[in-house]
């Protein structure tokens, strides 16, 4: 399964109940998700943590938008709406956690 | 493959109707078919044609229309939440009594069945929304 | 007509916000159609469910009914995430319908499951 997530880590437990869910696959981070995929933020550690479940992604021009493309943490794979549309196609299902 | 997109937010608050329509553009340039967007809860408030964004920003109503007149896109706006939100077409405003109509070009007013149908018939459906 | 699993996963309280009363009529039209429905309670969702809404004071119209009206619709896959009731002082005591109280782990699992996953 797709998880796509679009909120901060730091203001909304919207990835972390993703992560709880454990429904592994790949999680895509968009809008303001794309915040925790940044080297040093408090929520870094936990999406290291669950690496070996999910295969991680940020959507490239959030990150941009928000001056973070330069920060992105490790492991974390940036891609572009055309990328955002393979993933949904590549998955079978997609759950946005709103 | 068949691509069913629902928008719940409205545009300019919230990046959903954005977002969505950058993944709609990308997926169109991909070589698949939208089956339908579909606006729901706020997101019907993208169908409003009497929006007038400064001249330095995106028009997000005008950029659907464009994109559903370039790509025979259905883009259906929800009958009840279009109603309680009043987005109006003729057949609405002689229905509930209204003296004008604001539902812009491209976009139509349906029931909820028009979602779940969506659901169905296309292979993926994305929600963009808050 | 195909039928599909249609997943409807709520994290919204009522009344705050409007997501959970427009979530549960797209539910019944779900159910209209005759598909696979089930609905999930997470995180604030789970107050959806908490009995006794009295929502005179605030001039809205309560909703609490619908959810008893749903096995009227063949709609009985109520899931909801033991986690966050407890975290919320709440048990299944506490809801207004009969619901099955599951891991955020199990759920996760039926959400793999499903065809269409709808969230507001």
């Amino acid at each position: 399964m797709l998880n796509i997530v679009n909120k901060s880590p730091l203001d909304r437990n919207t990835l972390q109940t993703c992560l709880d869910a454990g429904t592994g696959g790949a999680i895509l981070l968009i809008e303001d998700g794309v915040y925790a995929a940044t080297r040093g933020n408090a929520f870094e550690s936990k999406l290291k943590a669950v690496q070996g479940n999910y295969k991680l992604f940020a959507l490239g021009p959030d990150l941009d938008a928000r001056g973070v493309g330069d920060r992105v943490s490790d492991g974390v794979t940036v891609v572009d709406y055309a990328g955002f549309v393979d993933l949904v196609t590549e998955y079978k299902t997609c759950q946005s956690w709103l | 493959m068949k691509l069913a997109i629902l928008v719940n937010e409205g545009p300019y608050t919230h990046q959903a109707s954005d977002s969505a329509y950058q993944f709609t553009k990308a997926a169109l340039a991909r070589g698949h078919e939208i089956f339908r967007v579909f606006f729901y809860h706020d997101g019907v408030n993208n169908a409003t044609r009497l929006t007038t964004p400064p001249q330095d920003d995106r028009n997000i109503i005008n950029r659907w229309s464009k994109l559903a007149e370039e790509h025979k896109l259905d883009m259906v706006v929800c009958v009840a939440a279009a109603q309680r939100r009043g987005i109006v077409d003729e057949g609405e405003a002689k229905r509930n009594g209204k003296d004008a109509t604001n539902l812009a070009p491209g976009f139509r007013i349906s029931g909820l069945g028009q979602l779940i149908e969506a659901g169905i018939q296309a292979d993926r459906t994305v929600v963009f929304g808050d | 007509m195909t039928t599909k699993k249609f997943m409807f996963v709520n994290r919204k309280a009522p009344y705050g916000t409007v997501y959970a009363l427009e979530s549960l009529e797209v539910v019944l039209i779900g159910a209209a159609f005759e598909q696979d429905v089930s609905l999930a309670f997470l995180d604030d969702g789970v107050y959806q469910l908490k009995k006794g809404h009295q929502t005179k004071g605030i001039e809205m119209k309560g909703f609490e009914k619908t959810y008893g009206a749903l096995d009227d619709y063949d709609v009985n896959k109520l899931y909801v995430d033991e986690e966050s009731l407890a975290a919320r002082g709440l048990t299944a005591d506490d809801l207004c319908v009969p619901v099955e109280v599951m891991s955020r782990a199990a759920i996760g699992k039926l959400m793999e499951e499903q065809d269409v996953l709808l969230s507001f």
